[in-house]
């Protein structure tokens, strides 16, 4: 169909009006704004040249200060010290490379370091201040101050940063901070932005990392004017971040620092648990380290020194560490049997040295044999056999149960760095991890604490807490957070029959305070501040019945890896008792001569609040004590010697 | 229309056709467009990622498009005029129900391989609706108040839904488009004159009810408009963006201070200084010059469509193309508008130029339209 040309030519003819009309508008509206561009790009250039150059706004992030954490008395384990850094901002510096020649003339910079700070300025923003250099002297502060001119974008800035003022000795406890790493990042979901700050600083070990959210706190922020020079000019407005939570411990730093001296040259672990509320007083792993290197950035010659030493300084035995309990699992055996009415206590085992279950000779550690043996006299000389005997009667699963509910084998949760959950055997233990059947050797080899039982410090300390109390007492690290009182770690009766508890408490009594007790030469005489406790000594080798035959080699003579572990648990005193105490020396050789006296020391300190009369040790041992206490207490306050700073 | 509608002396066909294409419009488009890479290179600091690539990647997309859409005879175009505007309308029915939240408005929908936007979509659309409608009238029923009011509802179905978003700036950029057409194609000036009046009463009435529990619009719209009045109240809440944008566009000068030494745009003082601020960049690195000189890039594209138009007999396609002209400039005049400060912020990205993928390709396909028409005029 053709459309008439009448109505194509009049339809043409009003288009083309109306679009004349509109074009003449559009025309307009771009003058109109070309003429506005004139005005301000014109006429108003140099009004807004000022303002552009003067009236920068820029967002910075305001890192808060961490949480600081103190002991039971209120001293600082971990504080914050102020320290100056140089900063420099990349599109203020115009060329990187000139201003940081001339920085390097004023102050000194390692050359990997410098190179680091370039390779961060490259790939961060131009306008985000870069770290170049932390924990700058005054002097040097003043130099770069007075040398702003021929320094563009370089600013020496004050921060915060993370002091121990414990150093080795809280290490294990508090752990370390270092600057956040991308794997941290990658482990967390939704980071916080703070964490986005070069070089903040976050919790790698210990109560630091497991405490993190609480000491972390939030980030405040501030406006700023800069110039175009990236001199500040003014602050618009500031938000202050929310600091992160203050944490008190339960731990006292003056037992912790004597603890520490005490196990001094020894790989060794000592635990102290208040029995009041399970509160751990002290937590001590030896040797140890000093963690504000860790903050500082630790040099490749100081890391190799910690990793290769064979007494392991970073590892924090006292939680992590797990040892096979020796006698002081006798406990454990002899409660589990008395509990399900297998023996009395009256009831004798003769022990001839030795006992042979299917086959296999178990040896007593007295080759001679101890004689007849009653429940009380068995655990005050340690007589192997009788726990062989009375063990086979009961079986390993009542026995595995009661070790458990002393304690042992269970994973507390306290703020620490991998801590360990042990191992109570049973036979569904064996049957489903190893495959394996349970024999009747493994029973014999766990009630002496041998075989596949694993405790660690920790774990003693609190089956000994529930020995002495009967209650079912947890450990707890974390006293106050933010001022606010943690769950006591009193927790109800265990259902133990007071009677037995008391016969097992008479024994420990006489292992200490009795002549032929295993730790009588480690007594203590100061009434009312009498300890009872176990001896232990566990093997880490075997024993072939040819070097039986020859005679056992004796631990002096072994390397040191393969000498016995020394183990002494204990409680004090003996009348309401207060203080459980657990320790470990790896490959100390024998729990009576080696792990009691320091449980002894360390107990008499507990108790004492200090050092203890020289009374309250036997007469014979008074000299060595002295001489003792005056080496450790020259020690001491070089532990302590920060105090005054925090 | 088809060819047999008018007495043609010569008709392109095949391939021949793309000799027959308006190659100065070609060149105009990707002149601008080119502006636009500079000035994404520049804001992500001298760097081809994040923008300037994909950005390249959906122009030489756009340029496919709008060769095939010229290559369609025009007459295709009008036939699927209302379904095409149909869909679109459907579409923004379903942002409403199944859209992606973002930054606070409802207006994207995903496809998988890119995000559509419909409501960029609808601008097309509609405008090619109104070309065939009136196309399609008699002329003397034009401005018959029934004949009116049909367009008009049609035109506020969409609008109502890109409110409802809310997505002010395209709700008004919708209404304004759509009014244009129908006044290119005739209608009557009384029924513009009552509008525009009505417009002014309604403007009082917005204000007058603020506060009040029939409030109009919500108080972000209220906030900006206020900012707008007087960007220095709020230098550093709603106003910053503003202020901001006129201290860079400002410190330009004459000839600006230079490619990528911006010290405005450095900084990240603005939240969106790829999409709707780039013009501040722009006018900051090159100063006046290079301003006014996109400025008539722009001008000479909608004068090429308006001198295309007028010399096409075919009233869709001239309808259509000074329609399109007229959307494109509603797209760059408010943005410029916006930033020198002479409208509010509204949500109004910078056309070619601005980073955005559904806004680049539709765009171009607009002008394949413009294309279309032009090589299928008749002669």
């Amino acid at each position: 169909m053709k459309r008439p040309s009448k109505d194509v030519i009049q339809s043409s003819r009003i288009i083309g009006r109306r679009a004349l009309v509109v074009g003449g508008l559009q025309v307009g509206v771009m003058g109109a704004i070309g003429y506005r561009l004139r005005d301000m790009q014109v006429e108003q250039a140099d009004q807004y040249r000022m303002l552009a150059e003067e009236n920068r706004i820029s967002m910075r992030l305001l890192p808060p200060a961490r949480g600081m954490i103190f002991d039971r008395n209120g001293i600082a384990i971990a504080a914050n010290e102020q320290n100056y850094r140089v900063v420099m901002i990349r599109e203020d510096a115009g060329d990187i490379g000139e201003v940081l020649a001339r920085l390097t003339e004023i102050i000194d910079i390692q050359p990997e370091v410098l190179a680091r700070a370039m390779e961060e300025m490259r790939r961060r923003a131009p306008f985000v201040p870069v770290t170049i250099l932390e924990r700058v002297s005054w002097d040097d502060v003043a130099q770069i101050n007075l040398n702003t001119p021929v320094l563009p974008g370089v600013q020496a800035e004050v921060g915060l940063s993370r002091f121990y003022p414990m150093g080795e000795d809280m290490a294990h406890v508090v752990g370390y901070v270092g600057p956040v790493s991308d794997y941290d990042l990658s482990q967390i979901e939704n980071p916080d932005p703070l964490l986005q700050i070069p070089k903040f600083e976050y919790g790698k070990t210990g109560a630091e990392n497991r405490l993190e959210e609480e000491l972390r706190g939030s980030a405040g922020t501030r406006r700023i004017e800069i110039s175009a020079a990236g001199r500040i000019m003014r602050e618009l407005d500031r938000q202050e971040g929310i600091p992160g939570k203050d944490i008190q411990l339960t731990i006292d730093s003056h037992l912790q620092s004597y603890v520490q001296a005490r196990l001094e040259g020894e790989s060794a672990s000592g635990i102290v648990l208040d029995l009041e509320n399970g509160d751990l007083r002290a937590v001590v792993s030896s040797p140890t380290f000093d963690p504000n290197m860790f903050v500082r950035g630790i040099s490749v010659a100081d890391w190799r020194a910690l990793n290769e030493n064979k007494y392991r300084p970073m590892a924090a035995k006292a939680v992590q560490g797990t040892y096979p309990p020796g006698s002081t699992f006798k406990m454990v055996t002899a409660l589990a049997a008395i509990e399900a009415g297998i023996v009395t206590a009256n009831d004798t085992v003769y022990c001839p040295g030795h006992a042979d279950v299917s086959n296999i000779r178990f040896h007593c550690w007295r080759r001679g044999g101890h004689g007849n043996m009653n429940l009380h006299e068995a655990l005050k000389q340690s007589c192997d056999v009788y726990f062989y005997d009375i063990a086979q009667r009961v079986g390993i699963d009542k026995i595995a149960e009661m070790a458990r509910k002393l304690g042992l084998g269970e994973r507390y949760d306290l703020p620490l760095s991998a801590v360990a959950s042990g191992l109570a055997p049973d036979r569904e233990w064996k049957s489903t991890v190893r495959g394996e059947n349970w024999r009747i050797g493994d029973t014999v080899n766990a009630s002496i604490g041998q075989g596949y039982v694993l405790t660690s410090p920790l774990q003693l300390a609190v089956m000994t807490a529930r020995l002495a109390t009967g209650m079912q007492i947890t450990p707890r690290l974390v006293r106050l957070i933010d001022g606010i009182e943690q769950p006591s770690g009193i927790g109800p009766s265990l259902g133990l029959n007071e009677n037995t508890l008391r016969r097992i408490r008479a024994s420990m009594d006489a292992v200490c305070n009795e002549t032929r007790g295993t730790a009588y030469g480690s007594r203590i005489i100061a009434e009312g501040r009498k300890m009872a406790g176990k001896t232990g000594t566990s093997q880490v080798r075997r024993i072939t019945p040819e070097e039986r035959a020859a005679g056992v080699i004796s631990n002096n003579d072994l390397p040191w890896e393969r000498r016995d572990h020394a183990l002494f648990v204990g409680y004090a005193p003996l009348e309401n008792p207060r203080y459980a105490v657990s320790v470990i020396v790896e490959h100390g050789g024998g729990g009576s001569a080696t792990a009691a006296p320091i449980a002894r020391d360390i107990i008499l300190q507990a108790q004492y609040g200090g050092p203890p009369p020289l009374e309250a040790y036997p007469s014979n041992l008074r000299d060595q004590i002295a001489e003792q206490q005056r080496r450790i207490a020259a020690r001491i306050p070089a532990g302590m010697r920060s105090q005054g700073r925090a | 229309m088809s060819y047999l509608e008018y007495n043609t002396k010569f008709v392109p066909t095949g391939a021949r056709k793309l000799l027959y294409l308006h190659w100065p419009l070609i060149m105009l488009l990707s002149a601008v467009s080119c502006a636009g890479f500079l000035m994404l290179y520049s804001v992500a600091g001298g760097s081809m990622s994040p923008w300037m690539e994909p950005q390249m990647k959906r122009f030489a997309l756009g340029l496919g498009v709008m060769i095939s859409v010229a290559m369609v005879p025009i007459w295709f175009w009008r036939n699927i005029a209302f379904v095409a505007f149909g869909g679109s309308v459907a579409l923004l029915v379903g942002v409403e129900l199944f859209g992606e939240v973002r930054m606070g408005a409802q207006r994207w929908i995903d496809l998988g391989f890119m995000r559509l936007q419909p409501s960029e979509l609808t601008k097309i659309t509609m405008v090619m609706f109104l070309a065939a409608y009136y196309d399609w009238l008699p002329l003397d029923r034009k401005s018959h108040p029934f004949w009116v009011l049909v367009p008009v509802t049609l035109i506020l179905v969409p609008v109502a839904l890109v409110l409802q978003q809310p997505d002010l700036g395209t709700a008004l950029l919708l209404l304004t488009g759509g009014g244009a057409v129908m006044f290119l194609a005739g209608v009557h000036w009384a029924y513009f004159v009552t509008v525009v009046g009505t417009g002014v009463g309604a403007v009082v009435a917005v204000f007058q009810s603020r506060g009040t529990p029939w409030q109009i619009l919500q108080d972000y719209q209220y906030r900006r408009i206020d900012t707008f009045i007087d960007p220095s109240n709020d230098p550093l809440g709603a106003g910053y963006n503003i202020t901001q944008a006129k201290i860079a566009l400002g410190s330009g000068g004459w000839t600006g201070r230079g490619f990528m030494q911006g010290t405005q745009s450095r900084l990240n003082f603005l939240p969106e200084k790829h999409t709707d601020f780039i013009f501040t960049t722009l006018a900051e690195e090159f100063g006046f010059v290079g301003a006014i000189t996109l400025l008539s890039l722009y001008a000479l594209i909608i004068i090429f469509c308006i001198a295309s138009a007028m010399t096409n007999k075919d009233r869709f396609a001239s309808l259509l193309t000074l329609g399109i002209a007229v959307t494109f400039f509603l797209f760059f005049a408010v943005n410029m508008a916006m930033v020198t400060g002479l409208l509010p912020v509204v949500g109004v990205p910078l056309p070619l130029v601005s980073y955005g993928g559904s806004a680049m390709v539709v765009l171009m396909a607009a002008f394949g339209l413009v294309q279309s028409a032009h090589v299928h005029r008749p002669r």
